[in-house]
């Protein structure tokens, strides 16, 4: 398995370079055009990404989660879970970058190859935030009744929480 | 909603702290944080840059294309209700065939373009059809390949193998995408008894 981890990057990009040559794609010109693109996005991204570290932060700082969650603390001690993962975890489904910022703070506290770091890295990358892609493909098209589609995304996005804790526990636990 | 929940974290943090007296950390904190914000951006930025370079390249040569055109007949099964040829398909297909290559800004349009021909065939307009739910089920599973970002973060915070969450995260959106088209499978048979 750690073997497929590391063979899976570099044999990507081998494969799309090859299958661009061989369609006589200019890789070069068409690489930097993209990268173009991705350095327009990380412009747009940063004030986001700024005001949700800023809130994520003192919010953590302000120790209140301690404070509300004191009552679920034995339970977390006993499965070695600071509780950080707690937030992270109710706020995946609506913001994917105040859940980036708390798993950059669990990097930095705990170290990204701790098991909490591993489990942070995995919560990130299981799922989409189902509420804004809601919001938005429904909003595109003026449909106001969603039925059930917000319950079932949320049930698979729970299901994609406890498959991260499982699935981290028995690679790395 | 984001909105919302931004607002509460930081009233929550402020009130919380005066109250207990601490509100010296939040006060270091307002000061600080901006900092951490953009260090973040930094971290991330690189290998986005290159990534959103390289897949560039399998977007150009047609391999976006090939990719979902094998994702086809698998869709077909998860909308029924949809004749074989409806052009939503297509956009469907490349919408999950972008989000699983890690091409979030080229997914969207693809997402916005599908629920567009859903909508022509939806009776109530303002109600959410079968196929258009079953698809927002489908994306919002997020499968991706490979997560540039968290890989970005890792990488840079030290991590001796960056790339290793890569089968967990495959793992648990499988679990994830799989438990809700179930679901939504459920869902529907009972309503069309």
């Amino acid at each position: 398995m750690n073997i497929l981890s590391k063979i899976i990057i570099p044999l990507f990009v081998f494969f799309i370079i090859m299958y661009g040559l061989k369609k006589k794609v200019n890789v070069y010109d068409t690489f930097l055009e993209g990268a173009k693109e991705g350095l327009m996005m990380v412009f747009h991204i940063t004030p986001t990404v700024i005001a949700m570290v800023f809130a994520v932060n003192i919010f953590l700082d302000s120790h209140f989660l301690e404070g509300a969650l004191g009552f679920l603390k034995p339970i977390l001690e006993l499965s070695r879970l600071p509780l950080d993962i707690i937030p992270m975890a109710i706020l995946r489904p609506i913001s994917g970058t105040a859940t980036l910022a708390i798993m950059n703070g669990i990097f930095i506290n705990f170290g990204p190859d701790s098991f909490i770091g591993r489990l942070a890295s995995t919560l990130q990358g299981c799922t989409d935030t189902t509420i804004y892609v809601l919001a938005l493909y429904f909003g595109s098209i003026k449909v106001i009744k969603t039925r059930y589609a917000l319950p079932v995304g949320l049930f698979a996005d729970l299901m994609g929480i406890i498959a991260a804790f499982m699935v981290t526990f028995i690679f790395f636990g | 909603m984001v909105n919302i929940i931004w607002a509460s974290l930081i009233v929550i943090a402020i009130v919380y702290s005066l109250l207990n007296g601490n509100i010296e950390i939040i006060n270091n904190g307002i000061l600080s944080h901006a900092t951490s914000g953009v260090n973040l951006v930094i971290e991330m930025m690189p290998l986005i840059i290159l990534w959103t370079g390289i897949m560039k390249i399998a977007e150009s040569s047609g391999l976006l294309n090939s990719f979902s055109r094998v994702l086809n007949p698998i869709l077909r099964r998860l909308f029924p209700s949809l004749p074989k040829e409806h052009k939503a398909l297509g956009y469907i297909a490349s919408n999950i065939a972008a989000n699983m290559l890690g091409l979030g800004s080229a997914a969207t349009p693809f997402g916005l373009k599908a629920m567009q021909e859903l909508q022509k065939d939806n009776p109530k307009k303002d109600t959410a059809s079968e196929a258009m739910i079953t698809f927002l089920v489908l994306n919002t599973g997020g499968v991706t390949l490979i997560p540039t970002t968290v890989i970005a973060l890792r990488m840079m915070a030290g991590s001796k193998a960056p790339t290793e969450i890569i089968i967990t995260s495959i793992l648990a959106t499988m679990v994830s995408s799989i438990s809700g088209l179930t679901l939504d499978y459920i869902i529907r048979r009972r309503k069309n008894k």
